[in-house]
């Protein structure tokens, strides 16, 4: 077994089906993401179904089951970004790195997720890649965006 | 504790701790449901069955909703009408609508709920689906567009089978029912029993069709089509047929699968008792031999994959007889096709389950000998149902036949293999005759028969104690053997059948079948046994001659060759 997802299990020695969530959030911290694999051996631990642990992860949002992409692209649709276009910015990203939200592009360099609000509601809409905010994005200003990080590799 | 509540304004007696809708029921009130199963926790999820309620004027689900003394509601008023229309036209807008082509056509719950709702028109509008359909699955068939998520199926392999291969995935208008990793059956822990076909309201779950090769065998002139049809399907069939649940229709099937045009008619009842013979000289041989014990039936596919995937420590525990359909599918393309002087590769052979893991057992690589399956093709009660309409043969106007010799001949005791306990009391009757020499003196054993999920006596055969144990659905077999494997040692013999009540409420079974209805199929099975003369296997003299003229003896190098079968552990999304 994967020693990352060994060391999560230590920390829950009585472990029950209640603890589900706290692990697969505590997987992906360290891992990035929750593999097939972590699924599998979560199953094992909990002595659960993996196909009721999937079903619970897919359920929320903030379960990844992709590795991020070199530059992770958060894509904020809190109100105020949706009033001001988040639905079009979004929808030119999955098109510009043909890649749906939740999901990482082939050759790895651009993941997309969707948050519900950053707190920067100043500058809606608003998206971050890896830590860096840009405000005032438009379906124009975006590809430009993406275009700049493509080409800094 | 009883009292009045107030229903559509008049007064009706309710006693407490009920559901509304079982008291609505009771009364002769049909309130619509979709996601709610009988005799389990409501789930309150679609709410279909909502009614209004004039002390709050809110509408509840009936379901979910214990009575209360005082209690007033409407069950059928504009307002609750009104919003069962909209579930019905929200369930319908991004439904494919593809009745005529349907599996469920004049037999699905959407449909009937909308034709009873009066929907004419298509008012709300959603966006179709267009997910892909999983054949994945050697036995099921899932079309997720069709599926309305009332969650009946995922309940239903998780809580009577334990086995939990699908469950529903992401959130929302994302929402589908599918299997770990969204992966496909074939890659699941399915064990192919098809309960959720049974439960299923629409046609998002289905039985995989064998019917083209089975028309086609039958245009082709080179082949032989020979059919065997297993013990539940004489007292299920009528049911497809409009006519009352559990009549033995044997005759006529026999003579109906003549018109239609197979050649051969055997019966797997005859195999049942083949499958006896061997069964019981195996446990016995166990006992004597200090085998593995306790000893578990293998006549049920479904559990054998389950206990493959589950349990591969129980693995050595399996009787390693195959089961009738593979039997007698062993016998027809060996004995028989010797006999008739046709050749293996010239015979399609037919069989006719209630039962949808049937045709998974038929496929696998055991049952094949030198590239030639045993079974052919496996029609569930349903498909041969269909088969009948579409050759057009009218089953009330045909005149009862016999099934054809050598392999149509049964005892009652293999008529048994239809219902939960009915193998066990077969292989007691049978075992009970190798032991002693002697026969029974009540060949009867009321307390394995019923339809309880689980059955346990003693019974003492020459000073013997065995244990004896009959599981049906699997959550009570996973039960059962946890038992055993922290220490339960006082059972020595166990029969599990993956359905509940065993073959007679089979996947493969009429869908729309209630609880009197599979008990009016057991009773009939069990009037058989009363009523006919024949009831114990090793008198059957089909089965006497098979072993004098071709097998010789139980166990014998011929029966490990052709009647036994081994098994494998599997590696599976579990």
């Amino acid at each position: 077994m994967n020693t990352q997802v060994q060391e999560v299990f230590e920390k829950y020695p009585q472990a029950s089906r209640d603890n589900l969530i706290p692990i697969l959030q505590d997987i992906q911290e360290k891992e990035g993401f929750i593999s097939q694999e972590s699924i599998i051996e979560i199953g094992r631990f909990l002595n659960l179904a993996t196909s009721k642990i999937f079903g619970v992860a897919t359920f929320y949002n903030q379960f990844r089951f992709q590795p991020v992409g070199k530059y992770h692209v958060q894509v904020c649709r809190g109100t105020a970004c949706h009033v001001l276009g988040s639905a079009t910015v979004l929808e030119e990203l999955e098109k510009t790195i043909k890649t749906k939200a939740g999901q990482t592009s082939k050759d790895g360099m651009f993941s997309i997720e969707v948050v519900a609000c950053i707190g920067a509601c100043g500058l809606a809409p608003v998206i971050c890649v890896n830590g860096n905010f840009h405000a005032k994005v438009s379906k124009e200003s975006i590809r430009k965006i993406i275009e700049n990080y493509r080409n800094q590799q | 504790m009883s009292f009045l509540i107030d229903v559509n304004n008049k007064q009706i007696n309710a006693q407490k701790g009920e559901m509304l809708l079982e008291v609505l029921k009771r009364n002769g009130i049909k309130v619509p449901t979709l996601c709610y199963i009988k005799d389990k926790f409501p789930s309150g999820a679609c709410r279909m069955c909502v009614v209004e309620n004039l002390k709050t004027g809110k509408l509840i689900t009936a379901c979910s909703s214990p009575v209360e003394e005082g209690m007033n509601v409407l069950t059928h008023s504009p307002r609750v009408v009104e919003s069962r229309k909209t579930i019905v036209e929200l369930l319908l807008s991004n439904h494919p609508d593809d009745c005529l082509y349907c599996v469920r056509n004049k037999n699905c719950e959407l449909q009937s709920l909308s034709e009873e709702l009066q929907v004419r028109e298509r008012k709300i509008r959603g966006k179709k689906n267009g997910y892909y359909m999983d054949h994945s699955g050697a036995s099921i068939v899932r079309d997720p567009d069709k599926c309305i998520l009332c969650g009946r199926c995922v309940r239903i392999c998780d809580e009577v089978m334990g086995v939990s291969a699908i469950d529903f995935i992401n959130r929302g208008s994302k929402s589908i029912i599918g299997t770990t990793f969204n992966a496909g059956l074939n890659t699941s822990s399915c064990v192919n029993c098809g309960q959720c076909i049974l439960v299923c309201p629409t046609g998002a779950l289905s039985e995989k069709s064998h019917f083209v090769g089975v028309i086609d065998a039958l245009n082709n002139p080179i082949k032989t089509v020979v059919v065997q049809y297993a013990p539940a399907i004489s007292v299920s069939l009528a049911e497809e047929f409009n006519m009352p649940a559990g009549k033995d229709i044997n005759g006529i099937m026999n003579a109906a699968l003549r018109k239609i045009g197979f050649d051969k008619v055997f019966d797997t009842t005859f195999s049942a008792d083949l499958t006896i013979m061997e069964e019981a000289s195996e446990l016995i041989y166990r006992i004597q031999n200090s085998g593995t014990l306790p000893m578990i039936t293998s006549c049920c596919p479904g559990w054998i994959k389950f206990a493959e995937e589950f349990y591969p420590e129980f693995i050595p525990n399996l009787s390693s007889c195959k089961s009738p359909q593979q039997m007698l599918g062993a016998v027809i393309k060996s004995y028989w096709s010797e006999k008739s002087g046709i050749k293996p590769e010239n015979i399609y052979s037919v069989s006719i389950m209630p039962c949808t893991a049937k045709k998974f057992e038929a496929q696998r690589e055991e049952m094949t000998r030198e590239g030639i399956s045993d079974v052919d093709a496996v029609l569930t009660t349903r498909e041969l149902g269909q088969l009948i309409r579409m050759y057009g043969v009218d089953m009330n106007q045909i005149e009862p036949e016999t099934a054809d010799s050598p392999h149509g001949f049964r005892s009652s005791a293999g008529k048994l293999f239809g219902a939960s306990g009915g193998v066990m009391e077969a292989a007691i009757r049978t075992a009970y005759n190798m032991i002693t020499g002697d026969e029974l003196i009540q060949f009867q054993i009321p307390a394995i028969r019923g339809l309880n999920g689980r059955k346990e006596i003693k019974i003492n055969v020459n000073g013997i104690e065995l244990g004896i144990a009959v599981v049906n659905g699997l959550a009570n077999a996973r039960l059962l053997l946890e038992e055993i494997k922290n220490g339960k040692n006082d059972v020595h013999f166990i029969e599990v059948m993956a359905c509940p009540g065993g073959c007679i409420n089979g996947g493969g079974q009429h869908i729309g079948a209630d609880e009197n209805s599979i008990k009016a199929r057991m009773l009939s099975l069990y009037d058989i046994d009363e009523r006919e003369t024949l009831k114990v296997s090793h008198k059957n003299p089909e089965i006497i001659a098979l072993y004098k003229e071709f097998l010789e003896k139980p166990l014998g190098h011929l029966s490990h060759e052709l009647l036994h079968t081994h098994y494998v552990k599997r590696d599976v999304l579990k």
